[in-house]
C-alpha cells in the first residue's frame, strides 16, 4: 500500500505541492484529478522518485521510501506521450524491464503482453510507425512487463483524440483490473478519471480539495469550485438555490447542477397535467448530436442551463417548462 | 523557375569567389602533381604513394588522428554532461574558458606544449618532448571543446523523460546512461568525432612545431615537400590522398547525422544542481580544465622570465625586429598586420557564409531544388577538407602569375583566411536560420510584411547574436591561421602566427623569448575575443 503523508513539494521556494496526505490500496485505482498546474504531475513524479519532496513522508507498505532511487522503487511510470525508446523495436522495448533482470522466457512473455494490449505480432515494428494509441498501448505492456508494484499513468489518455480515448479507456480499465496491477492515474480529464478509477482524489493549487470513492465525489463535490471542475454546468447559492433544492424535493443553501439536472417539458395541452416546477424564457438553443442544449432565464433564479428533447421545437423567446432531476444536483454543504 | 533564379542569384557570389579563389588554386596544385610536363601522368602519382615514407606519414597521420579523436570524445563526455545538464556556480566561466583552447592560434599551442614538455620546463621529467604523445597531446587540447560543444547541445535538448522512464523500469543510473541516453546522443558524439578526426587529420601548425621533421602528418608533409624539397609532384599526390579521405570523411559524417532520429523529442530542461553521483563528472571536468590550463600557464610563465628572473623584458623587445634582425618589421607591426587583415577575413567571411547559409536553409519546394541544396552544402564545405597548404601553395601557382596576379593584392590572405573559417561561419549560421519556423515568415507575410520586411521582422532578431558570434569566431580564427597565411603573407607584411615561427626557427634565448611574449599577446587576444562571443549565449561551433 502506498500513502502520503503530509506531503509538500517546492521549486525554488514556489510550492507545487501542499501537504499531500493519500493512500492507494493494493489492487486499486487511484485518479488524481486537478486542472493543469494543480501540481499533480508533480505529486505524480515525486512517488516516482523523479522530485524530492520538500518535506513529509512517501511510504510502501509503512517503509519510507525517502532515500531510495526511481530504478530500486519497483513502480512504473507511463508517460501522457508513452515515452518509447525510439532506436528500439516494440518487443525490445516492452522487454526492456525483462532483460534488465535477465528474465528466460523473455520472447513469450513479451508475446503475451502485447497480446494483453491487442497488438500481436508487433514486436518488430518501430516506434516511429505507430499510430498515437498503438504507442500508448506498448508502452503500458512495457510498464506491465516490470511487474511494477505500483503502475503510475500520467495523463495516459490525453495525447489521443477523443474517439480513440474513449475505446483505449475501456481497454485500458480491464486491462488494469486483469492485470490487478495497483494503480495510481493522474489526469485533468474527469472522464478518463471517471473511467479508470474507483477512488478519486480532487487536487486544486497544490492541495487536495476532496477524496473519496469516485461515486461519492461524483455526487457529493464538496465545493464549488470542485462541482464546476468535475463537470457540473453550474452552481447556485441562496434563494435561488433554495428554489431549486425544493422543487427538486430537498434543502440546501447552495446547490450545483448538472446540465441534465433541468430538462425542458413538452407543453401539454392535456388539462389537469401537473404544472413544471420551473417555468421561464429560452435565452438561447445550441444543438448537439445527443439533445439540445438551451439557456433558460428562470425569473427570481436567473440564468440555468438545461436540456431539450429535440421533439420539444425550443426556440430562443419560447416560455418554457422545467422539470428537476434529483439525481442529477448535487446540494453544497458551502457557497 | 523564379525561385531556383534566386538561389542561384543568392549563390552567384560565394560560389563565384569560391570559384576562383579555392577551386582555381587547389586545381591547380593538383594540376601540377598530375600533368607534372603537361601530359596526364597517373604513374607519377602511384610511384609517390608507395615511397616508404610517404606510407608512414600517412599511418603517422591515421593513427595520431585517431587516437586523439577517442581521448577527446572521452575527457570531453564528461564535461559535456557537467556543463550542460548541471547548474553550479562558475559554470558559464568553465564553458567560456573550455572553449578557448580551439581557437587558440596553433602555433601558439605549439610553443604552449613545448614550453611544458621541453627538458627545463614544468613537466620536462616526463621526458615527452618531441615524442608523438607531445602531439597526441596537443591535438586533444584543440579538439577538446568541439566535443563538449556539439555533444553538450545535444545533451542540453534531450529530453529527461525517456531515460526516467528507463528508470522507473528499473533501469539503474548505468544503464539507463549505456541503453537510453548513450543512443539518443550517438548522432552528436560520432559527427563531433568526425570532425575532430577532420581537424586532426588536417592540423598543421601544433605538428609542425612539436613534431619537427622526424614526424610529420600528411599535411606538415605537403609543406616539407613543396617549401623545402621543391617536390610539387609528391606535394599534389599527397593532397589528393587527403582530399579524397576528407570527402569521404564528410560524406560518411553526414550520412550518420541523417540517420539520426528525427522524431527524438527535443526540450530545454532546466539544469539541475549537482548530486553526490556528479562527482566524478565534475571531478573530470576540474581535472581537464587544468589539463588544458597547463600549458598557457606554462607559457605565460616563462614568458616573463629572462635568465631566471622575473622580467618583461621579453615583452619590450616587441617593438624590435629581434636578435640578429631576423624580421623585417618588428613585432608590433605584425600585430597590427593581424588585426587588419583579421577584420578584413571576417567581413569576408561573414557575408560569403550568410549568403550560403541563407540559400542553404530555404525551404526545397522540389526534388531539384534539393539536389542543388545538397551539392551547394557540400562544396561550401569543402574548405574544412583541404589542407591549408594546399590553399596557400595553390594560390601561389595559379593567382601568383599572368593572367591573374594578386600576389600584392592587398585582400589575398584575409580572402583565404575567410575560406579557411567559412565553414564555421556557415555552420554556426545554418542550425540557427533552419531553426525558424518557417510558418512564423508566412504568418509575417500574410499579414502584409514583404520579404525584406519579413525578414526584418522574423530573421534578423533572431540571427542578429549568432552572426556576431560567428564574426567573433572567423576573427579569431584569422587572427591564428597560420597553415595558408604562411605562403600567402609578404616578408614585409607579415602576421603575428608567421612571425612567431620565425622567430623560433632562429637561435638566441632573446628570439624565443619574443616568441613566447608575442604567443602570449596572441593568445590573450583571440580569448578575449572568444570570450566575448561567449557572453553571447549562442549555441557556438554549430551542428556538424
Amino acid at each position: 500500500m502506498l500513502s502520503l503523508d503530509d506531503v509538500s513539494i517546492s521549486y525554488d521556494r514556489v510550492p507545487a505541492v501542499i501537504g499531500a496526505s493519500l493512500q492507494v490500496r493494493d489492487g486499486s485505482v487511484v485518479a488524481v484529478l486537478g486542472p493543469s498546474g494543480c501540481g499533480k504531475s508533480t505529486l505524480l513524479r515525486a512517488v516516482a522518485g523523479l522530485e524530492r519532496p520538500t518535506s513529509g513522508a512517501i511510504r510502501w507498505d509503512g517503509a519510507d521510501l525517502g532515500g531510495v532511487p526511481t530504478h530500486k522503487r519497483g513502480f512504473a511510470l507511463m508517460f501522457q506521450d508513452g515515452q518509447l525508446f525510439s532506436h528500439l523495436t516494440v518487443a525490445r522495448n516492452v522487454g526492456y524491464a525483462l532483460r534488465l533482470r535477465r528474465v528466460r522466457d523473455l520472447d513469450e512473455r513479451v508475446e503475451s503482453l502485447l497480446a494483453l494490449v491487442g497488438l500481436q505480432g508487433y514486436g518488430g515494428r518501430l516506434p516511429g510507425t505507430l499510430s498515437g494509441g498503438e504507442r500508448q498501448r506498448v508502452a503500458l505492456a512495457r510498464s506491465l512487463a516490470a511487474e511494477p508494484r505500483l503502475l503510475l499513468l500520467d495523463e495516459p489518455l490525453s495525447a489521443l483524440d477523443a474517439g480513440l480515448r474513449e475505446r483505449l479507456a475501456g481497454d485500458l480499465h480491464d486491462i488494469l483490473r486483469r492485470a490487478g496491477t495497483t494503480t495510481l492515474v493522474v489526469t485533468h480529464d474527469q472522464e478518463e478519471a471517471f473511467a479508470l478509477a474507483d477512488f478519486l482524489v480532487v487536487m486544486r493549487e497544490g492541495r487536495i480539495v476532496q477524496q473519496g470513492d469516485i461515486a461519492d465525489v461524483w455526487a457529493r463535490p464538496a465545493d464549488a469550485e470542485t462541482a464546476l471542475f468535475l463537470g457540473y454546468a453550474r452552481v447556485l447559492e441562496g434563494q435561488p438555490a433554495r428554489r431549486v433544492l425544493s422543487a427538486a424535493g430537498r434543502t440546501g443553501e447552495a446547490v450545483a447542477l448538472r446540465r441534465s439536472a433541468l430538462t425542458v417539458t413538452l407543453p401539454s395541452s392535456a388539462p389537469g397535467a401537473p404544472l413544471p416546477a420551473l417555468a421561464g424564457t429560452v435565452r438561447s438553443v445550441r444543438a448537439t448530436p445527443d439533445a439540445v442544449r438551451v439557456v433558460v432565464d428562470v425569473p427570481g433564479i436567473g440564468e440555468v442551463d438545461a436540456l431539450a428533447s429535440p421533439a420539444a421545437r425550443a426556440a430562443v423567446g419560447d416560455e418554457v417548462g422545467l422539470d428537476v432531476d434529483a439525481s442529477r444536483l448535487a446540494p453544497l454543504s458551502q457557497g | 523557375m523564379k525561385r531556383t533564379a534566386s538561389l542561384i542569384a543568392l549563390a552567384a557570389l560565394p560560389l563565384g569567389v569560391l570559384a576562383v579563389f579555392f577551386v582555381l588554386p587547389v586545381t591547380g596544385m593538383l594540376g601540377r602533381g598530375l600533368w607534372p610536363d603537361g601530359a596526364f601522368d597517373p604513374g607519377a602519382l602511384v610511384e609517390v604513394l608507395m615511397r616508404p615514407r610517404v606510407g608512414r606519414v600517412v599511418w603517422f597521420t591515421v593513427w595520431t588522428s585517431t587516437a586523439a579523436t577517442v581521448i577527446a570524445v572521452l575527457l570531453g563526455l564528461p564535461a559535456a554532461y557537467a556543463l550542460h545538464r548541471l547548474d553550479f556556480p562558475l559554470r558559464n566561466a568553465v564553458r567560456a574558458a573550455l572553449l578557448v583552447p580551439f581557437v587558440l592560434p596553433t602555433v601558439v599551442v605549439g610553443v604552449a606544449f613545448r614550453q611544458l614538455l621541453r627538458d627545463s620546463g614544468p613537466l620536462g621529467f616526463l621526458g615527452l618532448d618531441g615524442t608523438p604523445l607531445a602531439i597526441l597531446a596537443g591535438l586533444v587540447f584543440f579538439n577538446v571543446a568541439v566535443v563538449i560543444r556539439t555533444v553538450g547541445a545535444a545533451w542540453e535538448g534531450l529530453d529527461r523523460r525517456p531515460a526516467e522512464a528507463a528508470a522507473a523500469l528499473g533501469a539503474t543510473p548505468r544503464q539507463v546512461f549505456t541503453t537510453v541516453t548513450l543512443p539518443a546522443l550517438r548522432p552528436a558524439i560520432v559527427s563531433s568525432a568526425s570532425v575532430v578526426f577532420l581537424f586532426c587529420a588536417t592540423a598543421f601548425g601544433v605538428i609542425l612545431v612539436l613534431g619537427g621533421v622526424r614526424y610529420a602528418s600528411v599535411e606538415t608533409e605537403i609543406y616539407l615537400l613543396t617549401t623545402v624539397l621543391y617536390d610539387l609532384q609528391g606535394a599534389a599526390a599527397l593532397s589528393i590522398v587527403q582530399l579524397v579521405a576528407v570527402v569521404a570523411l564528410l560524406a560518411v559524417a553526414a550520412r550518420v547525422r541523417r540517420v539520426a532520429d528525427p522524431t527524438l523529442q527535443r526540450s530545454a530542461p532546466r539544469p539541475v544542481r549537482p548530486r553526490r553521483s556528479d562527482l566524478p563528472q565534475l571531478t573530470a571536468t576540474g581535472v581537464l580544465l587544468l589539463l588544458l590550463a597547463a600549458p598557457i600557464a606554462a607559457l605565460v610563465v616563462q614568458s616573463v622570465r629572462v635568465d631566471g628572473s622575473w622580467s618583461l623584458l621579453n615583452y619590450r623587445n616587441l617593438t624590435t625586429t629581434g636578435d640578429d634582425q631576423v624580421l623585417l618589421v618588428p613585432v608590433t607591426t605584425a600585430l597590427r598586420n593581424s588585426l587588419q587583415t583579421a577584420a578584413d577575413a571576417t567581413w569576408i567571411a561573414l557575408l560569403l557564409g550568410l549568403l550560403v547559409a541563407v540559400v542553404l536553409t530555404r525551404r526545397s519546394r522540389s526534388a531539384t531544388e534539393r539536389r542543388v541544396r545538397g551539392l551547394l552544402d557540400g562544396f561550401f564545405m569543402l574548405p574544412l577538407g583541404v589542407s591549408a597548404v594546399t590553399l596557400g601553395f595553390g594560390f601561389l601557382v595559379t593567382l601568383g602569375r599572368e593572367p591573374l596576379d594578386l600576389r600584392t593584392w592587398p585582400l589575398l590572405v584575409p580572402i583565404a583566411q575567410a575560406l579557411v573559417a567559412l565553414p564555421l561561419v556557415v555552420r554556426t549560421l545554418v542550425p540557427v536560420l533552419a531553426g525558424i519556423d518557417d510558418r512564423q515568415r508566412q504568418a509575417a507575410a500574410s499579414l502584409g510584411a514583404g520579404a525584406l520586411r519579413t525578414a526584418l521582422t522574423v530573421d534578423v532578431p533572431i540571427v542578429a547574436r549568432p552572426v556576431v558570434a560567428a564574426a567573433g569566431f572567423a576573427f579569431a580564427v584569422s587572427l591564428g591561421e597560420f597553415g595558408a597565411t604562411s605562403f600567402l603573407a609578404r616578408a614585409d607584411h607579415p602576421t603575428v602566427p608567421v612571425v612567431i615561427f620565425r622567430l623560433l626557427g632562429r637561435p638566441g634565448e632573446g628570439n624565443y623569448g619574443m616568441a613566447l611574449a608575442a604567443s602570449v599577446v596572441l593568445a590573450a587576444t583571440t580569448a578575449l575575443v572568444i570570450l566575448a562571443v561567449e557572453r553571447l549565449r549562442v549555441p557556438a561551433l554549430g551542428a556538424w
